[in-house]
C-alpha cells in the first residue's frame, strides 16, 4: 500500500500544484496592482515595492519581523468558556470559530510572544485580523489580559499590535467587556511604570480603539492603514455625505494629533526599540547617522 | 396620548373600547355598564401584565427605546436636590448628549452623569438623540476627578443608542475618549454606581458604566452592539433585527445571568413609561441603599475591587443552555407576586 502514498499521491499533488503555482508564486497589488513577486513579499514583510502598500501581515510574520532573527516564547493563554450565548447567525458561531482555527493555525484573534526587538526585552501581542476579522472576544481578551499581567509582573514591556473590525459579536455583551477588562489589566502595567506601546495596523476599528488600542503611551501607526472608532460606512449612513478622501488613515490620524508617528514596517523594530530604550533609561546603541533617515513623521535631530 | 407599540395593538383595542365606554357612561350610575367596565379594565390590566411578563427581546428593544420612557432629566429632577448642570470638556465644545452635574440626594452630594435621549423633535435635537461626540465624554471625565477631588460618589443614567458617527467626532478622537473615560472610571477612588434605565448601546454606553456596581431596568437593554446593526454585519440584512436581539443576548435577565450586572431593578405593570413616578422612586430606593454599601470602604478598595470585578467577568461564565431558559422561565412563572425588586450578585455566586 506504500507506493501509493509515497508515489501516486506525490504525483496527484504535483499536478494540482503545477496549476496552482501562479497563484503562489505571484501576488498582485490591491493598491497600485503590480505583480510581486512572493519571495520578494516574504522578504519586504508584505510591503509593496513599487507603492509602499503596506497588505496584511500573518502574526508569525510580524514576530519574524520585530523579533528579527532572535528566539522568542509564545504564551499560552488560559483557555476561557467557549461560545457562552451559543450564538448561531447564518452559520453556528462554533463552527466560524472551528473554521478560524484551521484557517490561521492560531487558537484565537490574539497570540502573544515574548522575545527581544533589537536586543530590548517585550511582550508582543498580535491581534491577527484574518482571524474573523481580529474581533475582540473573550479569549483574545484574555490571551491580552494574561500577556499584560506576566509583562507587569517580569517588568518587561508591552507591545500591542491592533488589527480589528472591533467586538466579537458571537459574544455579545461578553465581548464588550474585554474593553474594562483590558483596560484594568493594562492599569497594573501603568502602576509598575512600564512602557506600553501600541502599533496600529490596518483596520484597526471599534471596541479595540476604544479600550487597549487608544490608551498607549505612544502610538506607531502603519502607513495608509485605517483607524477609528465607527466605521466609514457607517459614518456615511448617519450623516449622509461623502467622507473626505483620506479620512480615518494613518496619516489623517497622525494630522489630527491621534498617532505619535507613522512608520514604515522596515524601520518600525529599530524606533519601537529606540523608544522603550529611552522609557527605560537604557543605554541605546543606535548611530545618529541611521536615526536622521527616518520618515518624516519621526521629529530629525535638532542638528540637522 | 398613549403611544402603543406594535405588540400592544390588542391593548390598545381594548383599552379604546375603555375610553369609549367611559364616554358613554359619564355622570350615568347604570351598574351593568360599571361592571362591564370593570370586567374590561381587568381585562386590560391582565393583558398588559401577560404581555410584559413575556416580552420578548426585540419588545424589550422597542419598549427600551419608547419615547414616554423616562429619561435621565427625568430621573435627576425627582431624585436630586439642588441639581446644578454643569457645562463643557474645557477643550472643545459642550455636548448636550452628555447630562453632567452636582447635586444632593438623600442628603449626600454626589455628582450625577447620564446620557439624555430628548423627549420632543426639539430636545432630541438638542440632545443630539443621547449620542456622545468626544467632548461629552470629556466632559464625563472632568466630573470624575471633581468627584475623586471632593470625595463624592458618582451616579450614572445609562440610556444612548452609542457614541455618535460622525466626521467631527472622529477626528476629535471617540475611541480615544471612551478608551479614557472607562480607563478613568476603573481607576476612580471614589464608589460609582450606573443603572442602565433605556438602551445602553456598546462603546458609548460603557464610558460612564464601568462601575462598581452595575443596575438595569427590568426591560432595559445592554448590548454590543444594536440588533440593527449586528443584523447588517453578520445576517447581511438591517431586517434580521429580530433573529440578533434574539441571539446576542440583551436582556436584563440575560445579562444578570451572564455576571455582567449585578440587579435588576423591576418596572412597574406595563413598563417604566406606564408608571414613571414609581419607576424613578424604585431607582431611589436602590441608589439610597447601595450608597450606603460604600459608606466605610477605602477609596483604594474601591478601585482595586471595581478592576476585579471587571477582570474575573466572564471567566466561568454560564454557558446559556436551553435547561437554563426554562429554569428561567419556570422561576418567572413561580414570580406571581411582582416582589422580586433585584437580584444581588451574592445570590447568584456559585
Amino acid at each position: 500500500m506504500n507506493w501509493i502514498k509515497n508515489v501516486v499521491r506525490p504525483k496527484i499533488r504535483g499536478v494540482f500544484q503545477k496549476r496552482s503555482a501562479p497563484d503562489d508564486l505571484w501576488k498582485t497589488c490591491p493598491a497600485c496592482k503590480a505583480m510581486l513577486f512572493q519571495q520578494d513579499l516574504k522578504k519586504s514583510f508584505q510591503v509593496c515595492g513599487e507603492c509602499g502598500h503596506h497588505m496584511r501581515l500573518a502574526p508569525v510574520e510580524r514576530f519574524r519581523l520585530l523579533f528579527g532573527d532572535s528566539s522568542y516564547d509564545r504564551l499560552t493563554p488560559p483557555k476561557v468558556p467557549a461560545d457562552p450565548l451559543r450564538f448561531r447567525d447564518e452559520k453556528r458561531y462554533r463552527d466560524r470559530l472551528k473554521a478560524a482555527r484551521e484557517k490561521t493555525g492560531a487558537e484565537d484573534a490574539i497570540t502573544v510572544a515574548h522575545g527581544a526587538i533589537m536586543d530590548v526585552e517585550c511582550v508582543v501581542a498580535v491581534q491577527d485580523f484574518a482571524f474573523m476579522g481580529g474581533s475582540l472576544g473573550m479569549a483574545a481578551g484574555e490571551a491580552l489580559v494574561e500577556g499584560v499581567s506576566w509583562a507587569a509582573e517580569r517588568k518587561v514591556p508591552l507591545l500591542v499590535v491592533t488589527s480589528s473590525g472591533g467586538a466579537r459579536m458571537q459574544e455579545g455583551i461578553l465581548s464588550l467587556m474585554q474593553l474594562p477588562r483590558t483596560l484594568a489589566a493594562l492599569q497594573a502595567l501603568s502602576e509598575a511604570v512600564l512602557p506600553y506601546l501600541v502599533l496600529l495596523a490596518h483596520p484597526t476599528t471599534g471596541g479595540v480603539t476604544a479600550s487597549y488600542g487608544m490608551v498607549g503611551d505612544v502610538h506607531m501607526a502603519e502607513p495608509g492603514a485605517l483607524i477609528g472608532f465607527a466605521g466609514p460606512r457607517v459614518i456615511e449612513q448617519t450623516i449622509r455625505e461623502k467622507l473626505p478622501k483620506g479620512f480615518q488613515s494613518a496619516e489623517y490620524l497622525l494630522d489630527h494629533g491621534m498617532v505619535d508617528m507613522v512608520v514604515p514596517r522596515a524601520e518600525q523594530p529599530e524606533i519601537l526599540a529606540r523608544l522603550l530604550r529611552l522609557f527605560l533609561n537604557r543605554s541605546g546603541r543606535v548611530s545618529k547617522r541611521r536615526v536622521a533617515k527616518h520618515d518624516s513623521a519621526f521629529p530629525k535631530p535638532a542638528q540637522q | 396620548m398613549s403611544v402603543y407599540l406594535d405588540f400592544e395593538k390588542p391593548l390598545a383595542a381594548i383599552e379604546g373600547e375603555i375610553r369609549a365606554m367611559q364616554e358613554v357612561i359619564g355622570e350615568s350610575r347604570a351598574p351593568e355598564l360599571k361592571a362591564e367596565l370593570r370586567r374590561l379594565q381587568e381585562k386590560a390590566r391582565a393583558m398588559l401584565g401577560d404581555l410584559y411578563d413575556n416580552l420578548t427581546p426585540w419588545q424589550k428593544t422597542q419598549v427600551a427605546r419608547h419615547p414616554r420612557r423616562p429619561h435621565c432629566l427625568d430621573y435627576i429632577a425627582d431624585l436630586m436636590d439642588e441639581f446644578t448642570p454643569l457645562a463643557g470638556d474645557r477643550l472643545y465644545a459642550e455636548d448636550h448628549a452628555i447630562i453632567a452635574g452636582v447635586g444632593r440626594f438623600c442628603g449626600r452630594s454626589l455628582v450625577v452623569l447620564g446620557q439624555e435621549k430628548g423627549h420632543d423633535m426639539e430636545s432630541r435635537m438638542k440632545h443630539n438623540f443621547g449620542m456622545a461626540r468626544p467632548e461629552g465624554y470629556r466632559k464625563a471625565m472632568r466630573m470624575m476627578d471633581l468627584a475623586e477631588k471632593f470625595s463624592m460618589p458618582i451616579v450614572s443614567f445609562v440610556d444612548t443608542a452609542g457614541a455618535y458617527p460622525g466626521i467631527g467626532a472622529e477626528e476629535r478622537g471617540q475611541s480615544e475618549a471612551i478608551a479614557r473615560s472607562i480607563d478613568r472610571s476603573l481607576s476612580l477612588r471614589v464608589p460609582n454606581i450606573a443603572i442602565v434605565i433605556g438602551e445602553g448601546g456598546s462603546g458609548g454606553a460603557l464610558a460612564i458604566a464601568a462601575a462598581n456596581r452595575v443596575f438595569m431596568l427590568e426591560h432595559a437593554i445592554y448590548t454590543v452592539a444594536s440588533p440593527e446593526a449586528c443584523a447588517s454585519i453578520l445576517w447581511r440584512d438591517p431586517a434580521s433585527a429580530k433573529s440578533a436581539s434574539q441571539a446576542l443576548k440583551i436582556t436584563a435577565e440575560d445579562l444578570l445571568d451572564l455576571g455582567v450586572i449585578d440587579g435588576i431593578v423591576e418596572e412597574p405593570l406595563g413598563g417604566a413609561h406606564r408608571g414613571r413616578a414609581q419607576t424613578i422612586a424604585l431607582v431611589g430606593d436602590l441608589l439610597d441603599k447601595e450608597l450606603r454599601q460604600f459608606d466605610n470602604v477605602s477609596p483604594a478598595r474601591l478601585s482595586a475591587e471595581r478592576k476585579e470585578k471587571f477582570l474575573a467577568m466572564g471567566r466561568d461564565v454560564p454557558i446559556m443552555t436551553a435547561a437554563m431558559a426554562r429554569r428561567r422561565k419556570a422561576l418567572k412563572r413561580g414570580k406571581s407576586s411582582r416582589g422580586r425588586r433585584f437580584r444581588s450578585l451574592k445570590t447568584l455566586k456559585r
